[in-house]
């Protein structure tokens, strides 16, 4: 979900992209996150369909919102995360209701995603899911092992907030995600506290789970993680699963002995989707219901979910999916595990800033 | 005094070029902010209410509210957050100065036919991207990046030094990245000094650091307040740097009001937080010039 600020990355895809946008008719503009589609996911659309794509990335769903909020986005195609983001727009009226006439394939979506979104989107109105994942912990496994020995369970939330465990840990590096919801809920998890309680004391008790082993956090970050899990600079990380098995391999393309395993702790974890929604001031609705038609066949998305390694929700593509992906239990995960991954939950605009405010003490002390 | 009675009216013309680009470029953007600080949030697009408010049969009513400025006292962390930057502020002016006079110095003093390739020095790197070169120095200062290599590789050190992350790196990169912004108006003053007036002291006896002390660097005070001035002001609200170095334990203005524009996707008071910056900002410059004035004025 959230993926690396890089910037060398970004200048170059808006460079090459905007440079091979010549002067054409007709124009889809896609503002989607920064390396979340195959290479040559949009060419082929192009040279399929005629249409010039105008391709944008953030890093941030905050970005996008703003841009969304600010108005006349030029926008016609947005990747939101479905809570709360695409949830609150929703309530806003900034998307435009799907003319479903013009998608096919809808069928083949995930029926257990697709009345999860129901619950946010009525008749599933709006949002067509793209890709889902959880959020877990990645480790180093040799040294982990090495500190902790061999009887300590791995797949545990106390390898984050257990001060006792989290200080053995400390000199290798434990880090965890700079975002108050997925941080402040899994502390709550720790505690065997409901995911979706956000009132003040659940908001202090959380943050006192955090502050507890705050001295022993090398840092706050949602991305630095995968490079640092991968070079063996950090032995634990709080981090999206397709981000640290992206860690996993380019630790074994590096060939440097590092070994990254991405784990969904035993007493349950968040996951989240990410969608696709037309903004409602969108210059060119009918060129984005082609782009989100050619993304519901299986055959278009099956290879993007090989190149993000994050599982898409179209059913009918899992089996055009590369092996190894399909049968990761980190991207694809068994009905088991599935049954341990809560939806992340969406607090009020009051508790947002409760959990905002709360997090910056945890952070900064004030 | 009134400028107009003295000046013939083509000058008059000429100053309101500069005053019109103040206004349209400075007080009309700034009234947006004013006004929007003064609103509500209100989720929809954009997302605060309108000041002005059609409440039915053409009746107009003007809602003004000064609650966020009012929690922007109540809630110590804002304060916390200004002193952060004020205090990062006025380090990073300081050691830019103490930095870019020497070298500033240097080149006006060095052979004429070095000057340009030395300023050249100066001012190439600016040719990259910002953003390039802070991520540069993302590589030179993380754990296993370029100088914790080489320190280590030279045995000075065991365990590589943890400054990525910490204000040092802010530091760092501030002062990087500001420094040319202190040496150039230094240099302009300093090429501009009448090196008579040394030779003169010289003749009369005073010593090669006096002369320092009492000619050239009272003679180039516009160019110190001007690069402080260049370097103070922006630092004051700087974002990129401290995020992208920094920790997570940097408070900063610049950060929070990111926070509230964002995050909390609070308008209103991420607004007036930037012109609570803005006045920071102005009070003590207006309250230099005017002692500046007055000690003109006393001195004539």
């Amino acid at each position: 979900m959230k993926k690396i600020f890089n910037g060398f990355k970004y200048l170059l895809s808006t460079l090459v992209l905007t440079s091979s946008t010549a002067q054409a008719a007709e124009q889809l503009h896609i503002y989607n996150w920064s390396d979340y589609i195959a290479a040559d996911t949009i060419k082929q659309f192009e040279q399929k369909t005629g249409i010039d794509v105008v391709y944008d990335v953030y890093d941030a769903n905050e970005v996008m919102e703003a841009k969304l909020l600010a108005g006349r986005s030029g926008y016609d195609l947005i990747f939101p995360t479905a809570r709360p983001f695409a949830e609150r727009h929703i309530k806003a009226g900034l998307y435009l209701p799907l003319d479903k006439q013009q998608l096919q394939g809808l069928d083949n979506l995930d029926p257990a995603i697709m009345s999860s979104l129901a619950e946010i989107d009525a008749d599933n109105a709006h949002l067509i899911p793209y890709m889902w994942g959880s959020s877990g912990i990645g480790y180093n496994v040799k040294k982990v092992r090495e500190i902790l020995g061999d009887d300590m369970p791995l797949d545990s939330w106390r390898l984050l907030f257990d001060p006792e465990i989290v200080a053995r840990l400390a000199s290798c590096g434990v880090t965890l995600m700079d975002d108050p919801t997925e941080v402040l809920v899994a502390a709550n998890i720790y505690r065997g506290a409901e995911t979706d309680d956000f009132s003040k004391a659940s908001i202090k008790a959380a943050s006192e789970v955090v502050t507890g082993v705050r001295s022993h956090i090398r840092y706050f970050h949602s991305s630095q993680y995968i490079n640092d899990l991968a070079n063996g600079d950090i032995c634990v990380a709080h981090g999206y699963s397709g981000d640290v098995l992206q860690a996993r391999d380019r630790a074994a393309e590096a060939g440097n002995g590092v070994e990254i395993a991405y784990v969904v702790p035993a007493q349950g974890a968040l996951m989240w989707t990410d969608v696709m929604a037309i903004p409602a001031d969108a210059p060119n609705p009918t060129a984005a219901h082609a782009f989100i038609n050619y993304l519901l066949q299986p055959e278009v998305i099956a290879p993007i979910t090989d190149y993000v390694a994050y599982a898409n929700a179209n059913l009918a593509a899992t089996e055009q999916v590369a092996a190894d992906i399909r049968e990761n239990a980190g991207i694809y995960p068994p009905a088991a595990t599935r049954a341990k991954l809560k939806i992340t939950p969406t607090p009020s605009e009051r508790q947002i800033r409760d959990l905002n405010r709360s997090w910056t003490r945890v952070k900064t002390g004030h | 005094m009134k400028l107009s009675s003295h000046l013939p009216p083509a000058r008059n013309l000429i100053i309101a070029v500069p005053w019109f680009w103040l206004a349209l470029f400075f007080l009309l953007p700034f009234l947006f902010v004013l006004k929007i600080s003064l609103s509500e949030p209100v989720l929809a697009q954009p997302p605060y209410m309108d000041l002005i408010r059609e409440i039915e049969d053409g009746f107009v009513t003007i809602v003004v509210n000064f609650s966020n400025y009012q929690m922007l006292l109540e809630d110590s962390l804002y304060l916390s957050a200004l002193l952060g930057s004020l205090k990062i502020a006025t380090l990073s002016t300081l050691f830019c100065l103490l930095i870019g006079y020497p070298m500033a110095y240097a080149i006006a003093r060095s052979p004429a036919h070095w000057r340009l390739p030395l300023l050249m020095l100066i001012i190439l790197p600016f040719w990259t991207s910002f953003l390039i070169r802070i991520y540069a120095w993302i590589g030179i200062l993380k754990g296993n990046g370029l100088l914790n290599n080489l320190l280590m590789g030279l045995g000075l050190i065991d365990s590589p030094l943890e400054i990525m992350h910490t204000p040092i790196a802010v530091y760092i990169g501030v002062v990087y990245n500001y420094l040319p912004f202190v040496v150039l108006p230094l240099y302009a003053t300093l090429i501009r000094l009448d090196l008579t007036l040394l030779e003169a002291a010289a003749d009369l006896g005073c010593r090669p650091w006096k002369q320092f002390l009492l000619i050239t660097l009272p003679l180039s005070m516009p160019g110190v307040l001007a690069g402080a001035m260049l370097v103070f002001i922006p630092v004051m609200g700087e974002f990129v740097i401290p995020d992208l170095l920094g920790g997570p334990n940097t408070l900063m203005l610049g950060k929070l009001m990111w926070t509230e524009f964002f995050s909390n996707k609070d308008w209103p008071l991420a607004s007036s937080l930037a012109a609570l910056l803005l006045l920071a900002l102005i009070i003590p410059f207006v309250l230099l010039r005017h002692f500046e004035r007055r000690a003109e004025e006393a001195a004539t």
